[in-house]
């Protein structure tokens, strides 16, 4: 026992040593394995971490342009933004049931049914962690009201946001259009064109009318600001900011007081009204009505809305100007006149007899005139004047469907105007080729007869209609109808004009031109068919009244029993140019069921070229407000227009 | 007088090794201090805690080992007792049960048992000194795994390890065989697939998966360790800095003044920092095994030996943790967390561990 106790402890240290160094070494090891796993991290991977750690700290935030604004030639505000207050819910950061929260927060302030199911619908189509508006414009008294109450309400805040708004009404949304929500058809577009990364931050682009087709100019750029954010996303400090551009204000040729009283002179009347400058083929006027409300759309229309406008009878959303398509009864009738002088199968002094009727070779079927016992004696400018029929019969029977479609299709019928509106048709221009296609049939020779007369299978638009009588106004220049007048870049403040877009001329001879504006000047003038509204005109009209027959509107329309007589009536045509001497408008109504050219579209026609050439407005329908809106003496280039207010453009640019 | 009264107070400390222990506490106040946010009540808390973990380790450095020794079975009694007394009356905490409340205060009878079970291996060792074989081995083993038996039921898979690790240290610096080393080894791994799929408990099946790969629950379980590994390698060579970390101030990292403080550390200091601290660890150990080695007796070599290379362990499963190797385990880094308990038993181990190799001279009686 002794003995072992005295070697033991010998043995017993150096093994205790050796376990020692032997754990020493495996500990120093781990520890190198340790820096080697330092070194991989922070040396090798710097970068990556580096990166990573970035991301996690630095957030970019969007911050929205002020998208430009839109004006009429005389700087009068069209759309325009403001600022108001909104009440926005953060989902995620409510702590509690929505509905619950919204219940607490009507206490508070006005939130209406509508308010709750725009923002379910929103809610639907969001983020958890974006803030959704559940009222907006509050009042400020309501502001204030909540700013007390705050506290109750984790997630909820009322933010400043920028509004659109349509000061114009109705009369002018198919023309400025209107900004609705980004939607995902918008959304999957913006992606495939690259420009989605600009939307950032934005909640609206532009879905119809002008607002649509400058969308990428009324837009601006996106500025970004770089903040630091904590683990929870909120921001702690701003690091940097690209600040947003403002989106290039517009300015349209469109004159919005010209609008109004083309929209007033309408009455209760459907149809439409183009004014086009023959010069430059400026859009002066581009009325359809009835029209809607702009701003309902912006915020996201609710559902009941929008099913009585879509559904009305009236078809508010549709723009007649550009998709109502009808016959153009007897506004072809100076077009054909034209076609059968320079075709050389007429000349100026030419008469036929006119029985009341006309009958092709060999058939005893009479295309009757719309006088009853016939014209007697007929030249060309007495067939425009009283607007014989049987003189374009028997023209058109000569002249055959072929040569016809040719000679109307330099005048622009069957193809789109190109007017920077979207959803423009093309109308018809009928052949025999066409109706091969379309319906399997030749061509037949009564169907050439009626085309004479803008009936049968010819369709135009009331656009498409103001373009062709731009032609005869000018000489036979075709000028793409233009809204656009200007645009001002946002940085440089320069104002830009857009061209007039000539897309083509016609070859006529002046003579034969001159005979047919004198024709329709005689129109307005006692003895034809519109002398009453050309009467006491201190200038010159040259006109022409037209009368489609009514099938049914095109769009699928339902008819309401008590308003079927009404419906049935013809739709009223009227084509005009003036001065008649140096024409500066050129307008073409279309008034739907409105009976006869001469009774309803023509007296509107008047009113409208009173107004244009004389100041003169219209006293048959009272304004329900002054028509005249203040033009500012002096107005300063104030750079991206925040909120309302007139920009001018320089002075020496109001000139046209 | 005063200068001898004071050379006695401190008679047993080691100057080397306190020198570096206290570098080792500086920095881990000034880590405190970033991780917490400038939390000043913290960073006082935290020297409180210090105070009084230095004051128990300056007592217990008078102790004489011999006297320790006498410690050593009833305070593994007590402990295994309190241990039954957590597995029957315990309060889960977490899903775990490890407290046990006295009415007056709650302790964490596994906390008791990191110096415990060492120091009655060691007391066990030296009682069968001289006829020491394979059976004393035996029930060496049986006395380590009662207690581990206990606490892995908890559950508290870190502190088994630990403890597991620091008692087999002690068998391992006693003279364990080989071959018993390389059975169990082998033994070991046999049975890992069984212990996967009985003994784990799903949380923590849970880390290790998530250590193997982090990002296949980036929000859950992975969140730490991506976070954490993000702060390490950003702090990149020489570091963001002082308080400047983005990951330590802008709330992106866990546990910041505690098991994760290393990420904090490392995202200030970076590599160079790293290394630095690492070198301190092993220079403390370095000394520390220096000391151990000197002490007199078996007992007090066989338990400093322990302390040591557990500290290490400690100090290597923490940092490996944190920067992604091994998985989340709830182990502080020794001497830098901030945390009362693990500062008191580690600064306690440094005590006995002075204790065993100034006290030579009493021993030879």
């Amino acid at each position: 026992m002794s003995s072992l106790r005295l070697i033991n402890p010998e043995l017993e240290f150096l093994r205790y040593r050796r376990r020692m160094e032997i754990a020493g070494v495996g500990a120093a090891l781990l520890f190198l394995l340790l820096f080697g796993r330092f070194v991989w991290l922070q040396l090798v991977q710097y970068d990556h971490y580096q990166s990573l750690a970035e991301n996690n700290r630095i957030s970019l935030l969007p911050a929205p342009p002020t998208r430009g604004v839109i004006y009429d030639r005389q700087n009068m505000v069209l759309a325009q933004n403001f600022s108001a207050h909104t009440l926005e819910i953060t989902p995620s950061e409510t702590g509690d049931k929505l509905d619950a929260v919204i219940d607490r927060l009507a206490e508070i302030v006005e939130i209406e049914p509508g308010d709750r199911k725009r923002f379910r619908k929103m809610l639907a189509e969001s983020k958890n962690f974006e803030s959704i508006p559940i009222r907006n414009l509050l009042t400020e008294e309501e502001a204030a009201r909540f700013a007390v109450n705050r506290y109750r309400f984790p997630g909820v805040e009322v933010s400043a946001r920028q509004f659109r708004q349509y000061p114009m009404g109705p009369g002018f949304a198919h023309v400025v259009g209107y900004i609705g929500r980004i939607g995902e058809k918008d959304k999957a577009r913006l992606e495939e064109e690259g420009l989605y990364a600009n939307y950032k931050g934005s909640d609206h682009i532009g879905k119809l009318g002008i607002e649509a087709r400058y969308e990428r100019w009324l837009h601006g750029r996106t500025g970004i600001e770089k903040v630091e954010t904590d683990s929870g996303g909120h921001a702690v400090r701003l690091l940097s900011r690209t600040e947003p551009v403002a989106g290039h204000n517009i300015y349209l040729h469109l004159d919005a007081r010209l609008q109004q009283v083309a929209e007033r002179v309408f009455g209760d009347y459907r149809g439409a009204l183009v004014a086009l400058d023959p010069r430059n083929g400026a859009v002066l006027a581009l009325m359809s009505k009835p029209g809607f409300d702009p701003n309902l759309f912006v915020d996201g229309i609710d559902t009941q809305t929008w099913r009585e406008l879509n559904d009305s009878p009236d078809r508010p959303l549709i723009n007649r100007a550009l998709r109502a398509i009808y016959p153009p009864g007897s506004t072809i009738k100076p077009f054909m006149g034209l076609a059968g002088l320079e075709l050389g199968l007429r000349r100026p002094g030419d008469s036929i007899a006119d029985p009341g009727y006309f009958s092709l070779p060999g058939s005893s079927h009479r295309y009757r005139d719309w006088k009853k016992e016939g014209h007697g004696m007929v030249d060309l400018k007495k067939s425009i004047a009283q607007s014989c029929d049987t003189y374009y019969y028997q023209l058109a029977h000569q002249m055959g469907i072929e040569r016809m479609a040719d000679f109307l299709g330099k005048f622009g019928f069957g193809a789109r105007t190109g007017v920077d509106l979207d959803g423009e048709l093309a109308g018809l221009m009928p052949t025999p080729a066409w109706k091969q296609r379309r319906f399997k049939q030749p061509w037949w020779p009564g169907e050439t007869v009626i085309a004479g007369i803008g009936q049968g299978y010819m369709l135009a638009t009331p656009m498409q209609l103001a373009m062709a009588t731009m032609a005869l106004a000018n000489g036979g220049v075709l000028y793409q109808p233009q809204l656009i007048r200007a645009w001002r870049e946002p940085i440089s403040g320069r104002v830009a004009y857009a061209a007039p877009r000539r897309v083509g001329e016609i070859a006529l001879k002046p003579e034969h031109l001159a005979v047919i504006r004198q024709a329709m000047i005689e129109v307005m003038l006692p003895g034809g068919t519109a002398a009453r509204s050309g009467a006491g005109a201190p200038y010159g009209i040259g006109g022409k009244t037209g009368t489609s027959q009514v099938i049914g509107i095109k769009q699928g329309a339902r008819y309401d029993e008590k308003r079927i007589a009404a419906r049935h009536r013809d739709h009223a045509l009227f084509v005009a140019f003036a001065p008649a001497e140096a024409p500066t408008i050129v307008v073409a109504v279309m008034v739907e069921n409105g009976g006869s050219g001469s009774g309803t579209a023509a007296p509107i026609a008047r009113k409208v070229l009173d107004y244009w050439l004389l100041g003169k407005l219209p006293t048959v329908y009272e304004p329900e407000e002054p028509v005249d809106a203040p033009i500012p003496e002096e107005a300063e280039d104030s750079g991206p227009v925040q909120g309302g207010g007139l920009v001018a453009i320089p002075e020496e640019d109001l000139t046209r | 007088m005063i200068r001898r009264l004071l050379l006695r107070v401190v008679a047993h400390l080691d100057g080397p090794l306190m020198a570096m222990l206290g570098l080792l506490l500086l920095i881990s106040t000034a880590t405190v201090f970033s991780a917490s946010g400038e939390n000043t009540a913290r960073v006082f808390d935290h020297l409180v805690n210090m105070g009084v973990a230095l004051t128990a380790m300056l007592l217990i450095s008078h102790v004489p080992p011999q006297r320790l020794m006498q410690f050593a079975p009833p305070a593994y009694v007590l402990g295994l007792l309190l241990l039954l007394g957590v597995a029957m009356f315990g309060i889960v905490v977490n899903g775990s049960r490890r407290w046990l409340d006295l009415g007056i205060t709650r302790i964490q009878p596994s906390e008791l048992m990191r110096l415990a079970v060492p120091m009655m291996l060691a007391w066990y060792l030296q009682y069968k000194q001289e006829i020491l074989n394979w059976r004393h081995f035996a029930v060496a083993f049986g006395l380590l795994a009662a207690p581990l038996a206990f606490i892995a039921k908890q559950p508290d898979l870190g502190t088994t390890l630990l403890i597991g690790t620091s008692g087999f240290l002690v068998l391992f610096l006693g003279g364990l065989s080989w071959k018993v080393i390389g059975g169990f080894a082998v033994v070991a791994g046999a049975a890992l697939p069984l212990a996967w799929n009985t003994l784990l408990h799903d949380y923590q099946r849970q880390r290790v998966l998530t250590l193997i790969d982090p990002t296949s629950d980036p929000l859950g379980a992975g969140y730490h360790i991506i976070q954490s590994t993000i702060a390490v390698g950003s702090g990149g060579v020489v570091g963001k800095g002082w308080m400047a970390g983005t990951q330590t101030h802008l709330d992106f990292l866990p546990e910041r003044t505690t098991d994760f403080i290393f990420a904090v550390f490392s995202e200030e200091f970076g590599l160079i920092g790293n290394l630095f601290l690492l070198l301190l660890y092993a220079a403390i150990i370095w000394r520390g095994l220096w000391l151990a080695a000197s002490a007199p007796s078996l007992f007090g070599r066989l338990l400093s030996g322990a302390i040591m290379f557990t500290f290490f362990t400690y100090a290597f499963v923490n940092m490996g943790m944190v920067s992604g190797i091994l998985p989340v385990v709830g182990v502080p880094l020794p001497l830098v967390s901030y945390g009362g308990t693990s500062m008191l038993t580690v600064l306690l181990g440094f005590g006995i561990v002075m204790s065993a190799a100034t006290h030579k001279k009493l021993v030879k009686t």
